[in-house]
């Protein structure tokens, strides 16, 4: 059978790709968002391999709820860039400054 | 080397792969497609690990919704995505470090011997009739009840956030006002004229050659 470690380096490793994700396409907000849900996915794998291993059915039922949540948070994000383009025609992160933080 | 085994591999090879394009590709369309397979070969894997509610779940929501709503916003948008890489290479170095420092570091832990990810014994296929949905749906629908109501309410606040977050309203669109409808009274809607009744005109012959 596989080792629980497989799941878990799995998981690490989409997770690194999700943070350099971000890192490189520091300018592009969608590929952000997309570098999000890659991150939350290996959150979830980490999830399902505790869940199983651990015979612990909770687990699923917890990435059920990040299922949720980052859907919620994908439909609301994509509506916030929907309304930013409209009124900056940009989606670069760079031209965001107009609160000046 | 059995089966499974050589199965995870495979799915985890072609995992990484489409999550590596998916933050490397050149064209954000093509960057929401490899993340649709990233879903597809993840959802795979879950198959492994018995988990087969929340991978068809994986599929229908992720591929089937959100990467259709990304779709749809990638191709509405009129983006000039080659401004937007300005300065991607410059990103490189950075990213790479980063993330090969977290990965390393991460499977250090999780991949030590310390650890113990690999004492841990699999419990392996679940007996025979056992349905995983009916496993999650019994613990859903009692121990899970309250947090359940609560994700539906997330998804009700999303659903309302999205809508008044892109709701335009136009000017030549037409809506009811119930205030100034019920508001209405006779005096605004009707008006008698007095007026002098019409005579109809006498019949005149028509002059010929005239």
């Amino acid at each position: 059978m596989i080792p629980l470690n497989h799941f878990l380096v799995l998981g690490a490793l989409l997770f690194a790709i999700g943070v350099a994700g971000i890192f490189l396409n520091r300018k592009n907000l969608i590929v952000i968002l997309m570098a999000i849900e890659l991150m939350l996915l290996a959150v979830n794998m980490n999830f399902i391999a505790f869940s199983h291993f651990l015979a612990d059915p909770g687990g699923q039922v917890f990435v059920f709820f990040i299922l949720t949540v980052a859907a919620a948070e994908s439909a609301i994000g994509l509506a916030i860039l929907v309304t930013l383009f409209r009124n900056l025609k940009s989606i670069n992160v760079d031209d965001l400054g107009g609160l000046k933080g | 080397m059995n089966l499974p085994l050589i199965a995870f591999y495979a799915f985890a090879a072609i995992l990484l792969f489409a999550g590596l394009r998916v933050i490397t590709a050149r064209n954000p369309v093509h960057a929401a497609l490899w993340l649709v397979l990233a879903f597809f070969t993840a959802a795979a894997t879950w198959l492994l690990l018995y988990a087969e509610f929340l991978a068809i779940t994986l599929v229908l929501v992720y591929v089937g919704a959100v990467m259709v709503l990304f779709l749809f916003v990638v191709m509405m948008l009129d983006v000039n995505f080659d401004k937007l890489r300005e300065g991607f290479w410059g990103h490189v170095p950075l990213a790479a470090v980063v993330g090969a420092l977290m990965a390393f570091e991460m499977v250090l832990v999780v991949g030590s011997r310390e650890f113990g990810g690999d004492s841990v014994a699999s419990p392996g296929a679940p007996p025979a009739g056992h349905s995983n949905t009916k496993e999650l749906g019994r613990l859903i629908y009692t121990d899970y009840v309250f947090p359940f109501e609560l994700a539906a309410v997330v998804l009700l606040v999303a659903i309302v956030a999205a809508i008044a977050l892109t709701l335009r309203s136009r000017k030549e669109s037409r809506y009811q006002d119930p205030t100034e409808q019920l508001a209405a009274t006779r005096a605004g809607r009707l008006k008698i004229v007095k007026m002098e009744p019409e005579r109809e005109a006498p019949a005149t012959p028509p002059e010929a050659g005239a």
